[in-house]
């Protein structure tokens, strides 16, 4: 019960991240990834402010043997830059910038009862399904 | 267009770092949400499901109490019913082919200073900012 109780509390945690620095705002997205246009640094200060906490935390986090609950460390394996992660992190990228949506924002956006972000989050989840069924790792 | 954030920014940057820190030390999880929603799916065991689950529930819960709170969500669409559809299409596929999106890439994987999320955040950026150059500058 405990995993579950501390990850729902972090991810209420992050959800307040996105609303206070904006970043569940598609607009403050395409902002920042319009550098021809008025040009918005915002989500350059949500990374930096983000990075510097975990850049701070992760290594002496990761000197542990275990979770604070007892669970291993679960971390992603692969440590080879193939073509599949570029392409994915491609397509990923266009679709970020016709919408101003990623994951995170657009499932905390879902709170604002929009249709046009629930949308966007069934058509998220088709994709994923896709992608596993068109190259399963 | 609103004015740079550079407070809100930088507070709302460091809370989602500490949820991410305190996820991985207290869970022993990278909070990269594409891969909690794609894992919620594809997971076999319950209590893979639960943990994903409620961190996704927490997100919707999270955004739900700060709008109460503040009388609404700073969120304004920037693109139409087609085009969200498009676009959810590709970030879900994109995120699941690249094993990452901006949380499990730029945010913990920059921090484990992993090669593989630091070409996937330049090449979703880069991506990204020729997307709304064309859409915004060429069309």
């Amino acid at each position: 019960m405990l995993p579950v109780i501390s990850s729902f509390a972090l991810g209420v945690l992050f959800a307040f991240g996105l609303a206070i620095s904006e970043m569940i705002d598609p607009a403050r997205v395409t902002g920042f990834l319009d550098i021809f246009g008025r040009w918005d640094p915002t989500l350059l200060f949500v990374m930096g402010g983000a990075l510097a906490v975990t850049l701070t935390l992760f290594p002496w986090i990761q000197k542990r043997e275990r979770s604070l609950l007892g669970e291993p460390f679960h971390m992603p394996a692969q440590s080879h830059i193939e073509a599949r992660l570029i392409i994915g992190a491609a397509i990923f990228g266009i679709g970020w910038g016709l919408a101003g949506l990623c994951p995170g924002p657009a499932i905390a956006g879902l709170a604002s009862g929009s249709g046009g972000v629930l949308l966007f989050v069934l058509a998220m989840i088709a994709g994923q399904w896709l992608a596993g069924r068109f190259n399963p790792r | 267009m609103a004015e740079t954030n550079l407070f809100g920014g930088l507070t709302g940057g460091m809370l989602i770092g500490l949820a991410a820190a305190l996820l991985l030390l207290v869970n022993g999880r990278i909070a990269g949400i594409s891969g909690i929603l794609g894992g919620l799916i594809t997971a076999n065991s319950p209590s893979e499901r639960f943990w994903r689950g409620a961190f996704i529930i927490g997100l919707v819960c999270g955004a739900a109490i700060y709008s109460w709170l503040h009388g609404g969500l700073p969120l304004q669409l920037q693109a139409g019913n087609s085009l969200l559809l498009l676009a959810g299409l590709l970030v879900g596929f994109g995120t699941r082919l690249g094993s990452g999106c901006t949380s499990g890439h730029g945010v913990c994987g920059l921090a484990r200073r992993s090669p593989r999320s630091l070409v996937a955040t330049a090449t979703f950026i880069a991506c990204g900012m020729l997307t709304v150059y064309v859409m915004r500058h060429v069309f």
